[in-house]
């Protein structure tokens, strides 16, 4: 790219900035697991391989079932451009992304848990059976709720690039509805499921509060939750160590296949327009399409409804008179937003520091995408490294939120670079010559043609990474303590106890906090998706 | 003479507050202990009382969970007292190095099979025991192999033995009933276990929402059912091999607070203490009470045997049975 | 004025070619530069602008050398085929970077801008935004922009091949007028004959790296045309 030398040089250098502290307090924190394998002791065996197969186990059955069940939802709203409620149906789609785990579970439990609706239900058709969620049946549950949304979402952009001649030319040569999904849809499908299956595989592999509140012991554990086990249970480093390790081998190696594979959000501007599908018109085909959209809308809408109900009914006056329950919402708004606002400049610096560098030193420009690489890093980890180093050198009472802001920073990191960096390529394709050309560079570019063209992707990012930060449970599972305490502490904490009722208040509003800042990735989101409804 | 009173009660009046936040008893425990139904408050103000001081609680999830924080924590901890281990933990909690001799008077202390260490007070003690709703279970385990063998689909709730001491207790049970043969039982019993909660607050809870029908708690947990609820659905299962007792014990730490931390313990064995036990922590006093027990607890189970193991063997073998028990949970 | 350039042995070479130019051109006027296409037409525009850096060779406006001059430092406008507006300012703002980067300008330099909308037939676009206006009316902007800056070089680099035939008439004739009232001079990128033969005084040709063809237009339509 071309611009002036000093704006390269102040770009490079704050993003070598960047970069350099991001590392350093990565490899501090594994330089000091590797110093704490002193005299303790290897995980047994059959513990680790017990572990170590969980964790692939539950990520290929959620990922199959994921996009299982959402291939018939795609396909069902791609052939309908539009109907009464798509844009509600989208809306759905995107809603899971902007809710916090937690009250996720909350809400999967208040339907689908022992004394849910769907149980109720059962015993009032006098089923005796009860079905249970801890578990892989939980597991796989909760999983599903999340990521079968994103895959379907996929799914539909991909769908909805193929060219509508595509569609003109199969009508006329009267094409059976198998023979479009075999030669129309699937093609343009199998260049995307190996990417979208990869991600939720990744997503998987990597989830602790969901196997933390509903796995149900050690043969139901993974490698992140046996980490946090080994630090916060057993006390012994030497295995969160070892854990770590294996944790870490496990995502590289699904980071390197993904990278083998497509990315399945490129190409957003793909072409379209409306596709010709009158295999849409039969009944047949709307009772099945509606049916599918039916349940879907109910699988997800209904514990979005439960935690809405439940929180409203629960004793919110009880909960605000709670000094604890404002102290927690404090905590979690300065660790969000600290959090947040470091992931965004920190990707900013990195990602225009690598559009700054020539494109002939491609070792160096792969650094500088440091911030994608942070997905294989797990974050209980990275926390357990620190964790050993604030017990060595002193645990000074602020430490324990800086290290959390610092770790969901390092989680939001793949996040936000996701947002911004396709934006500022555009942005840098579309004007970088002619800023060149006038002369426009330094603060005096970065005022007038950048800043405002990138505030709202910048905002977006910080947005998300707020979020994603407000409604984490993982990094301050390992910090917390009874001084620290944050609003998902506070909310697996009675999620535990029988005090239901101050979950479902918690739930509700850790839920609408959240929601409301994902908010601007939701809508971008759903700009990007629906941009030819 | 009234003049004199009166300086005297405004001189005390004006030095109160000095004389109230002179010095607070920070007290390490468990979290069933601190809550709103538990003893904690009641401790809290029946010493407050006496002592002129402030008690602070640091509540953990569980008896083991204190252990470990006590190692991590090492000399820069900021407990005073630390009350929630129980018998199986007190020789790696002596190997820290971090607890002083309580050197107070402990002849009027009785626990079964009998207790006497210099720096670890006992201040209650149970029987483990699988609690099962009689409702959902028509015919409970008679012992634990019954429990193992039992049909799968009648889940038990259990407690992480690295962090919960009825969870500990638990491991013991089996390597005194199964021996060598242990493994194969956990692989057997894992079948029925529904969730392994990190205390027994948790397992407690998910017990009485209906989520299992069986949890692992202590013999004397229906009395509150019984007594609080006026409820007998809750009972207990006897087994025939015998029940482990457990007896939870107190200690202090080498505090600067010594003299306040020794008269904690003091009192912890004294009926203001002890009173607040059986009704309040559901267990059973160590010590004499100003008033005889509630005539439900003639009720509960009596285990005819009671397993226990000496602290220092059941140290020694606490990491290789928990590693035993994470190797053997698998399906 | 009179503009003057000269292209010393100016060498080139990457995606394993290699090009070499030669020129030496004064006086204003519309230098048309036509070839086949990848003949090497932008690459000797963007070393012209330094967008690239010769391996060898001196590049010389009006006798002064501009190595290790930046874009921006050049007396030259640059006229894209796309993108010569900042989508997210208004016209005004757009023109007003040609003369200060930094947006700070003298009141006459303000009152020159309307004049410039004017005289490129855009009065009172002042306010608009960029994606109010069609192709050739950006491109009207990016001229206007141009004549406020008072350059003697001006590169268009195919600017109008997305417009329609009677545009880019319009447009060419605009070219002109613009030229005869500053004396710049223009090198244009075109492959259109007609337009050659109707607007420009001088022609060169590039083939496979090389300048092939400098000389009058009248002697390119006799030889080559």
């Amino acid at each position: 790219m071309i611009e002036a030398i000093g704006e390269r040089r102040f770009w490079v250098g704050a993003g070598g900035v960047g970069l350099t502290l991001l590392a350093g307090f990565c490899l501090a924190a594994f330089a000091m697991l590797l110093a704490s394998a002193a005299a303790s002791s290897w995980p047994p065996f059959a513990y680790l391989m017990r572990i170590f197969v969980f964790t692939i186990e539950q990520a290929v059955l959620s990922t199959l079932l994921s996009l299982l069940f959402a291939l018939p939802l795609a396909l069902a709203i791609a052939r309908r451009p539009d109907f009464p409620g798509r844009r509600f149906v989208l809306v759905l789609m995107i809603l899971p992304l902007g809710l916090p785990v937690l009250p996720a579970v909350f809400g999967l439990l208040e339907i689908w848990g022992r004394t849910g609706l769907v149980n109720d239900i059962g015993a009032g058709l006098g089923s005796t059976s009860r079905l249970s969620i801890y578990g892989l049946s939980g597991i796989l549950l909760a999983h599903v709720f999340f990521n079968l949304p994103l895959a379907a979402r996929l799914m539909l952009k991909a769908l909805e690039r193929v060219p509508s001649d595509e569609w003109r030319l199969a009508a006329s040569l009267g094409f059976p509805r198998f023979s479009l999904f075999r030669f129309v849809e699937w093609p343009a499908l199998i260049r995307v499921l190996p990417g979208i299956a990869g991600l939720i595989f990744m997503l998987c592999v990597t989830s602790f509060t969901i196997i933390l509140t509903l796995g149900g012991g050690p043969q139901n554990s993974t490698l992140e939750v046996a980490i946090y086990q080994a630090l916060k249970f057993e006390f012994d480093p030497a295995r969160a160590m070892i854990l770590s390790l294996a944790q870490l081998a496990l995502t590289a190696v699904i980071f390197w296949l993904l990278r083998l594979f497509p990315d399945p959000e490129e190409d957003r501007r793909g072409a379209s327009g409306r596709p010709f599908r009158p295999d849409a018109r039969p009944v047949r085909a709307l009772l099945l399409d509606g049916l599918t959209l039916g349940v879907f809308l109910i699988f997800v809408g209904a514990p979005v409804l439960a935690i809405v109900i439940a929180g409203l009914g629960s004793n919110l006056e009880g909960l605000a008179a709670d000094p604890k329950f404002w102290q927690a919402l404090r905590t979690s708004l300065t660790i969000a937003l600290s959090a947040g606002l470091l992931a965004t400049v920190l990707t900013y610096a990195m990602v225009r520091a690598e559009a700054s560098l020539p494109a002939r030193s491609a070792p160096i420009r792969l650094l500088f995408r440091f911030p994608e690489f942070m997905l294989l890093i797990p974050p209980l980890a990275l926390g357990s490294g620190w964790f050993l180093v604030l017990l060595r050198f002193g645990m000074a009472d602020g430490a324990g939120p800086i290290l959390v802001v610092l770790i969901n920073m390092g989680m939001a990191l793949p996040f936000a670079a996701r947002i911004i960096a396709p934006e500022l390529a555009t942005h840098l394709k579309r004007t970088a010559r002619l800023s060149a050309s006038l002369g426009i560079s330094g603060f005096a570019r970065f005022r007038i043609v950048d800043w405002p063209v990138m505030r709202a992707p910048l905002l977006t990012a910080f947005s998300f990474a707020a979020a994603l930060s407000f409604g984490d449970l993982g990094a301050v599972a390992l910090f917390g303590s009874d001084n620290f305490i944050t609003l998902p502490s506070l909310l697996y904490a009675s999620l535990g106890s029988y005090r239901s009722m101050d979950a479902a208040g918690l739930s509700l509003i850790t839920g609408v906090i959240c929601f409301l800042l994902t908010l601007p990735s939701v809508r971008l989101e759903s700009a990007r998706l629906g941009e030819d409804a | 003479m009234r003049g004199i009173s009166l300086i005297f009660a405004t001189a005390m009046a004006a030095l109160s507050p000095v004389l109230a936040s002179a010095q607070t008893l920070t007290i390490y425990t468990y979290e069933s202990f601190t809550s709103e139904w538990g003893p904690g408050p009641k401790v809290k103000a029946a010493f407050e009382k006496t002592c002129g001081c402030t008690v602070e609680y640091v509540s953990l999830a569980d008896g083991v969970a204190l252990l470990t924080r006590l190692k991590m924590e090492g000399g820069a901890t900021k407990a005073d007292i630390v009350l929630g281990l129980d018998t199986n933990l007190i020789e790696e909690a002596k190997a820290t190095n971090l607890f002083a001799e309580h050197g107070i008077d402990t002849s009027g202390v009785t626990v079964p099979g009998g207790f006497s260490d210099p720096v670890f007070v006992p201040y209650d003690y149970g029987h483990f025991a699988v609690i099962y709703d009689t409702q959902a279970i028509k015919n409970p385990p008679k012992s634990l192999k019954e429990l193992v063998d039992g049909n799968p689909d009648e889940k038990i709730v259990i407690e992480d033995p690295r962090t919960s001491t009825p969870g500990l207790g638990f491991i013991y049970w089996m390597r005194a009933v199964y021996g060598d043969q242990t493994p194969e039982a956990w692989k057997k019993l894992s079948r029925r276990i529904l969730t392994v909660t990190p205390g027994w607050s948790e397992a407690y809870g998910l017990f009485t929402k209906g989520e299992a029908p069986m949890v692992l708690s202590y013999t004397t947990s229906p009395a509150y059912h019984m007594i609080a609820e006026k409820n007998d659905r809750y009972q207990a299962a006897e087994f025939s091999e015998g029940h482990p007792i457990q007896i939870e014990v107190a200690a202090m730490t080498r505090t600067e607070n010594e003299e306040l931390a020794r008269s904690f313990l003091k009192f912890m064995i004294s009926p203001d203490f002890q009173d607040i036990i059986p009704e309040n922590n559901w267990m059973m006093p160590v010590a004499k009470t100003s008033t005889p027990l509630n005539p439900v607890f003639d009720k509960l189970v009596h285990p005819k045997i009671t397993l226990s193991m000496a602290p220092d063997e059941s140290a020694k073998v606490r990491k290789a049975y928990v590693d035993e028990w994470l190797a053997a949970s698998g399906k | 004025m009179t503009p003057e350039i000269k292209l010393d042995n100016v060498t080139i070479g990457y995606e394993g070619r290699r090009f070499v130019y030669d020129l030496a051109l004064s006086g204003g006027g519309i230098v048309a530069v036509t070839g086949p296409s990848g003949a090497g037409k932008s690459t000797m525009f963007h070393l012209i602008a330094g967008f690239v850096s010769p391996d060898s060779g001196g590049i010389l406006l009006d006798g002064n050398g501009m190595s290790g001059k930046s874009p921006g430092e050049r007396p030259l406008t640059y006229i894209f085929q796309d993108h010569n507006l900042f989508a997210h300012l208004d016209i005004k703002t757009n023109i007003a970077l040609g003369i200060s980067p930094r947006l700070k300008l003298t009141p006459e330099q303000r009152s020159e801008i309307s004049e410039a909308l004017a005289k490129v037939g855009l009065a009172g676009f002042e306010k608009r935004m960029p994606q109010a206006l069609s192709g050739g009316e950006r491109q009207r902007v990016a001229f206007a922009r141009a004549l406020v800056r008072h350059r003697p070089f001006m590169l268009l680099d195919e600017p109008f091949a997305s417009l329609d035939e009677d545009l880019r008439r319009a447009m060419g004739d605009l070219v002109v007028e613009l030229q005869r009232e500053t004396g710049m001079m223009v090198l244009m990128i075109s492959h259109d004959r007609q337009e050659i033969a109707r607007i420009a005084g001088r022609v060169i040709e590039i083939r496979d790296g090389r300048i092939s063809f400098s000389d009058s237009r009248d002697m390119w339509l006799t030889t080559r045309g």
